[in-house]
C-alpha cells in the first residue's frame, strides 16, 4: 500500500516537546521559575527513551542531530504532505502526567496543552489535538476539560494507560461526566505514569519488556472500565485505545465474558456481555498492529474482532511502527481500509465535523 | 405430557429441593414459599448438576454502587461455573432471552384426584406433580 | 417411585484414544496439621503460631473473595464434610474413576508456603508438601504424579529441592506460581531453570501466588472478576519476561507448561514480540531466535479455563495458531470453573486433535 484513501485521518501523532524551555512561555510564573530554581531537567519518560529506536524512526531523526518531531514543519514534511492526510490528531507524550505534586502537574499540563495549541493547532488547520489530562486529581482534570472544551480543535482527552489506580474507579467519574457533557472521547494512550512497575510481577529488566507491557495494561484498564460500570453509568462515553497493539482484544473479551456469566452478581450493573459493550463504545488505533505478515491470519483476526467499525488509522509518528510509506499487514482490503482511514474516525470524533478544512 | 408424582408436599418444605428422575429426565423440584417449580437438573453450559447448586437472592443494580437485593432464595447457581438461573422460569440471568434451563410445569394436587396414578397416594395428603 | 442414579453418568471421552491425562488437580490438606509430620518442631511452631504469610493482608482466605467457597465446585465437599480434594478416595470417585483419567498431575496450591514472606519457612514447607504428596496421594493412587513444590523466591534452595527429587519418577514436574516477586525471566530465578533442565523436568507455572505488587500494572483492581482477567495478563508478563530475558537462549531444553492461565492470548503475545524485536534488536543482542519460535519450542498451555469465543471456528483458529501439539487437557478439579473433559473440549475439534489434547501431548511433554 503506498497511498491512503482520500480524506484519511491520522489519529495518533506525537509532537515531541524539545525541552522545558519550550513550555516556559505558557507557564504560570510560579512554575516557570521553579524550572531553574530547582534544576528541573525535563519530563522525558522511561516509556519512550528519546534515543531508543522505537521512539523515533531513523529517517525521521534530523540528519543534523537537532531535535526530532517538535515542529509543525517536520509533521507536514514527514506525514501530512507525503501521505495526503486530511486531518491529524496530535497527542504530545511529554511526561507532565508523571509529576507527583498535583498543583505543579496541573500547571505543566495546562502549559503543554497551550503549547500544542500555539505550535500546532494555530499553525495548520488540518490538525486537531488531545487535551492532556492531569491524571491524579479529578477536579483539576475537569477544570482542564472545561477550559479547553469550547475549542473545537480539541477532539478528545488523553490519559496514559498505566496510572496509579485502575482507570474505571469511581473517583475518576467526574472526568467521564465532563467528557460526555462535551462530546469528547476518552483516549487512553500507551505509556506509564510510573506509579507502579510495568508488570503485576514487578520491574522488568529490558526496555523491550516495558514496551511490550502496554499490551497487558490495555487489558487491565479496559477490564476496569467495564467492570466498574463506567459504560453503564456513561453509555455514550467513547473510548479510544491508542497504540495498544489491537490483536489482544478478542481473547481478552472472550475470557472476561465467560467469567462474567458466572460472576455477574459481583458487578450487577454490567447488564450485557463485555463483548457487546466494547463493540459499541471502544475504538482502537491500528499502530502497532500486532499480527503476522499473513493475509489469512489477519483476515481471521478481523473476524475475531467482529466489527469493521472499530479500527482507526494511525501512523503513530514519530514512533517506529513501520518502514517507508503507511502500511498495514496484508489481508485488509480496500473497503476496510477506507473505513479504517476515513469513516471510522469521522464517526468516532464528532468534533472533526465542526471544522472544515479550506 | 406424562405426569409424574414427585412426593407429598411435606417432603419438600419451603426453601428445600428434591431431585427426581422419571421419563429419562433428571429434574430438581424447588419449593418457593409454597409454590413448586421444576427445572432440568442439567446446566445447559457443561451439564453441571443444578440440584447441588446454592440458591441466593437476585442482585440487581440500577447504577454502579447501588444494589437491589431481593427475591431471596429464588436464584439457583450452577455448582460448577456459577451461572444464575431464575427458579421460577429457568431463564439465565446473564442472557434471559437466549439462555435458559428447561422448566417443567409443577403443581400441587390432592391425593383424592391422583388415585389412578401408579404412585401410591393417600387421599388426605397433597402431592407435588410435575409434567415431563 | 423415584429411583435416582447417584450421579450424572460417568464416562470417559471417547476421543481420548491416547489416554486421558489431566495436568491440573489440586490436592488440599484437611487442615495444616496434616503437614506436621513433615516439619521440624521449630517450623511446626511457626506454622501454627504465625501461619502462612503470603504477600497480602488476610490471615484467612484470599484478598479477592472467590465466587464460591474455596473456589470450589459445590459438590466437591467430601461425604464426611472434608474440604474439596482433601481425600484421594473421593477424588478418585468424583473425578479420576468417574472420567477415566489415566494420569493426574498434582498441583498443590496454598497453604503450600510458596511465595511466603518468610524464606526459611517457605523452604521447610516445600519439603513438607512434597513429602505429603508422596505419602498421602501418590502412594494411595498410582495414577497420580506429584509436582516438586519449591520456595521459588530462593532459587538456590529451590534448585536443591529439585536436585533432591530428580530421578524420582513419582515427580513429573517442578511447580511455580505465576505471580512471583519479579517476572519469572529475571536471572534471579535461573538456578531453578538450570536444575529443572538438568533433571529433565518440565516446569508447570500455575496461575496464582501473590507477587506483592499491585495486581495490575495500573494499580489494585476492585473485583474478583478483574482478578480472573488478570491471571491471563500476569501470565503474559511472565512469558514476555522469559523470552526477552533470554531464558530459552540459555536453557535450550527447558519445557514450560502454563496451567490455568488461559491460552487465547498466547498468539497475540507472540505476534507482538515478533513485531517489536527487529526494532529493538540492539537492546537484546542475546536473543538469536524470533520470540514466536522460542514460544513455539518451549511453551505449552493447558486448556482450563477453556476459551469460549462466540463462534466455534474462532477457537479452532486459536488452537491452530498455538499449535495442536502444544495444548494439554486440564480439569482444575475441584475448582468451580472445573472443565469436564467430555464437555469442555468441544466435539467440533477433529478427533485426532482431541486425542492429542486429552493425552498425546502430555505424554510427550512429561515423558509419560
Amino acid at each position: 500500500m503506498t497511498a491512503l484513501p482520500l480524506g484519511a485521518v491520522d489519529v495518533d501523532l506525537h509532537p515531541m516537546v524539545p525541552g522545558l524551555a519550550a513550555l516556559e512561555p505558557f507557564l504560570d510564573p510560579l512554575w516557570r521559575d521553579q524550572i531553574s530554581q530547582r534544576g528541573m531537567e525535563g519530563f522525558e519518560t522511561q516509556s519512550y527513551p528519546p534515543n531508543a529506536p522505537k521512539t523515533v524512526r531513523d529517517d525521521w531523526r534530523p540528519a543534523d542531530g537537532s531535535k526530532p518531531a517538535c515542529t509543525v514543519e517536520q509533521l507536514r514534511a514527514q506525514v501530512l504532505e507525503p501521505w495526503g492526510i486530511s486531518r491529524g490528531i496530535v497527542t504530545p507524550l511529554y511526561g507532565v502526567q508523571l509529576v507527583f505534586n498535583e498543583d505543579m502537574a496541573a500547571g505543566f499540563t495546562r502549559a503543554l496543552n497551550d503549547w500544542t495549541r500555539a505550535k500546532f493547532l494555530d499553525e495548520d488547520a488540518r490538525l486537531a489535538a488531545s487535551i492532556i489530562l492531569p491524571m491524579f486529581n479529578a477536579e483539576h482534570a475537569v477544570a482542564e476539560i472545561e477550559r479547553l472544551a469550547s475549542d473545537p480543535r480539541f477532539v478528545q482527552a488523553m490519559v496514559l494507560v498505566m496510572g496509579e489506580t485502575p482507570l474505571g474507579r469511581r473517583h475518576n467519574w467526574p472526568i467521564f461526566e465532563a467528557l460526555v457533557k462535551h462530546d469528547l472521547p476518552l483516549a487512553i494512550h500507551a505509556g506509564s505514569c510510573w506509579r507502579n512497575p510495568v508488570t503485576s510481577l514487578g520491574w522488568a529488566s529490558w526496555y523491550m519488556e516495558d514496551y511490550a507491557a502496554n499490551q497487558q495494561a490495555f487489558q487491565s484498564t479496559l477490564a476496569s472500565l467495564i467492570t466498574e460500570g463506567v459504560f453503564s453509568k456513561f453509555p455514550t462515553l467513547k473510548v479510544v485505545l491508542l497504540e495498544s497493539g489491537v490483536s489482544w482484544l478478542p481473547a481478552f473479551l472472550w475470557r472476561l465474558s465467560k467469567t462474567w456469566k458466572g460472576v455477574r452478581f459481583e458487578v450487577p450493573w454490567v447488564d450485557r456481555s463485555p463483548i457487546e459493550i466494547v463493540r459499541e463504545n471502544v475504538r482502537m488505533s491500528v499502530q502497532p498492529f500486532d499480527a503476522p505478515e499473513d493475509a489469512e491470519t489477519v483476515d481471521r483476526l478481523m473476524n475475531h474482532l467482529g466489527s469493521d467499525e472499530m479500527l482507526l488509522w494511525s501512523s503513530d509518528w514519530p514512533h517506529w511502527q513501520f518502514d517507508g510509506p503507511p502500511r498495514l499487514p496484508p489481508g485488509i482490503g480496500p473497503d476496510l481500509m477506507r473505513k479504517i482511514c476515513v469513516e471510522n474516525a469521522r464517526a468516532t470524533y464528532m468534533r472533526l465535523a465542526w471544522e472544515t478544512v479550506p | 405430557m406424562p405426569r409424574h408424582v414427585v412426593g407429598p408436599v411435606d417432603e419438600i418444605p419451603p426453601g428445600a429441593r428434591k431431585l427426581v428422575e422419571a421419563e429419562g429426565k433428571r429434574v430438581v423440584v424447588f419449593n418457593l414459599e409454597g409454590e413448586f417449580f421444576a427445572l432440568s437438573d442439567r446446566c445447559p453450559h457443561q451439564g453441571g448438576p443444578l440440584h447441588k447448586g446454592p440458591v441466593m437472592g437476585l442482585v440487581e443494580s440500577p447504577c454502579p454502587g447501588e444494589y437491589s437485593y431481593g427475591r431471596a432464595g429464588e436464584i439457583v447457581r450452577c455448582p460448577w461455573h456459577a451461572w444464575e438461573f431464575d427458579i421460577r422460569t429457568g431463564r439465565s440471568r446473564f442472557d434471559p432471552r437466549r439462555m435458559k434451563v428447561r422448566a417443567f410445569p409443577a403443581c400441587v394436587e390432592d391425593g383424592a384426584t391422583l388415585q389412578a396414578e401408579t404412585f401410591p397416594v393417600r387421599v388426605e395428603q397433597a402431592y407435588v406433580v410435575v409434567e415431563l | 417411585m423415584n429411583v435416582i442414579r447417584p450421579e450424572a453418568a460417568a464416562g470417559r471421552p471417547l476421543a481420548a484414544t491416547q489416554g486421558l491425562i489431566d495436568v491440573d488437580i489440586h490436592p488440599r490438606v484437611r487442615s495444616v496439621k496434616d503437614f506436621d509430620p513433615y516439619l521440624s518442631a521449630e517450623m511446626r511452631h511457626r506454622l501454627h503460631t504465625y501461619g502462612n504469610r503470603p504477600r497480602h493482608g488476610f490471615v484467612k482466605g484470599t484478598p479477592y473473595f472467590k465466587s464460591q467457597p474455596l473456589a470450589s465446585r459445590r459438590d466437591a465437599w467430601t461425604p464426611e464434610g472434608g474440604t474439596p480434594a482433601s481425600d484421594p478416595a473421593f477424588t478418585a470417585t468424583q473425578h479420576l474413576d468417574f472420567h477415566g483419567v489415566d494420569i493426574g498431575v498434582l498441583n498443590p496450591l496454598q497453604p503450600s508456603g510458596q511465595g511466603d514472606m518468610n524464606n526459611p519457612f517457605s523452604v521447610a514447607m516445600a519439603h513438607a508438601v512434597n513429602e505429603w504428596q508422596l505419602d498421602q496421594w501418590v502412594a494411595v493412587d498410582g495414577r497420580l504424579r506429584a509436582s516438586v513444590v519449591v520456595p521459588y523466591e530462593d532459587a538456590e534452595a529451590s534448585a536443591a529441592e529439585i536436585r533432591k527429587r530428580a530421578g524420582d519418577p513419582r515427580f513429573c514436574q517442578v511447580l511455580l506460581m505465576s505471580r512471583t516477586s519479579h517476572p519469572l525471566g529475571n536471572p534471579k530465578y535461573w538456578p531453578i531453570f538450570e536444575a529443572a533442565q538438568e533433571a529433565n523436568l518440565p516446569i508447570g507455572i500455575h496461575a496464582f501466588g501473590y507477587s506483592g505488587w499491585p495486581m495490575t500494572n495500573g494499580g489494585w483492581p476492585s473485583f474478583y472478576i478483574e482478578e480472573v482477567s488478570e491471571h491471563a495478563t500476569s501470565c503474559q508478563s511472565l512469558v514476555n519476561s522469559m523470552v526477552i530475558e533470554g531464558v530459552f537462549e540459555r536453557f535450550r531444553k527447558l519445557r514450560i507448561v502454563l496451567i490455568e492461565c488461559g491460552f487465547g492470548w498466547l498468539p497475540s503475545v507472540a505476534w507482538r514480540l515478533d513485531k517489536l524485536w527487529p526494532t529493538l534488536r540492539d537492546e537484546v543482542p542475546h536473543l538469536t531466535r524470533a520470540p514466536s519460535e522460542q514460544i513455539r519450542e518451549h511453551i505449552w498451555v493447558s486448556t482450563q479455563p477453556v476459551e469460549e469465543p462466540p463462534r466455534p471456528e474462532q477457537l479452532l483458529d486459536c488452537m491452530g495458531w498455538i499449535g495442536w501439539d502444544k495444548i494439554l487437557y486440564a480439569s482444575d478439579y475441584p475448582h468451580w470453573d472445573f472443565d469436564d473433559p467430555r464437555h469442555a473440549i468441544p466435539s467440533y475439534i477433529p478427533e485426532a486433535k482431541r486425542a492429542a489434547i486429552y493425552g498425546g501431548n502430555a505424554r510427550r511433554v512429561y515423558g509419560f
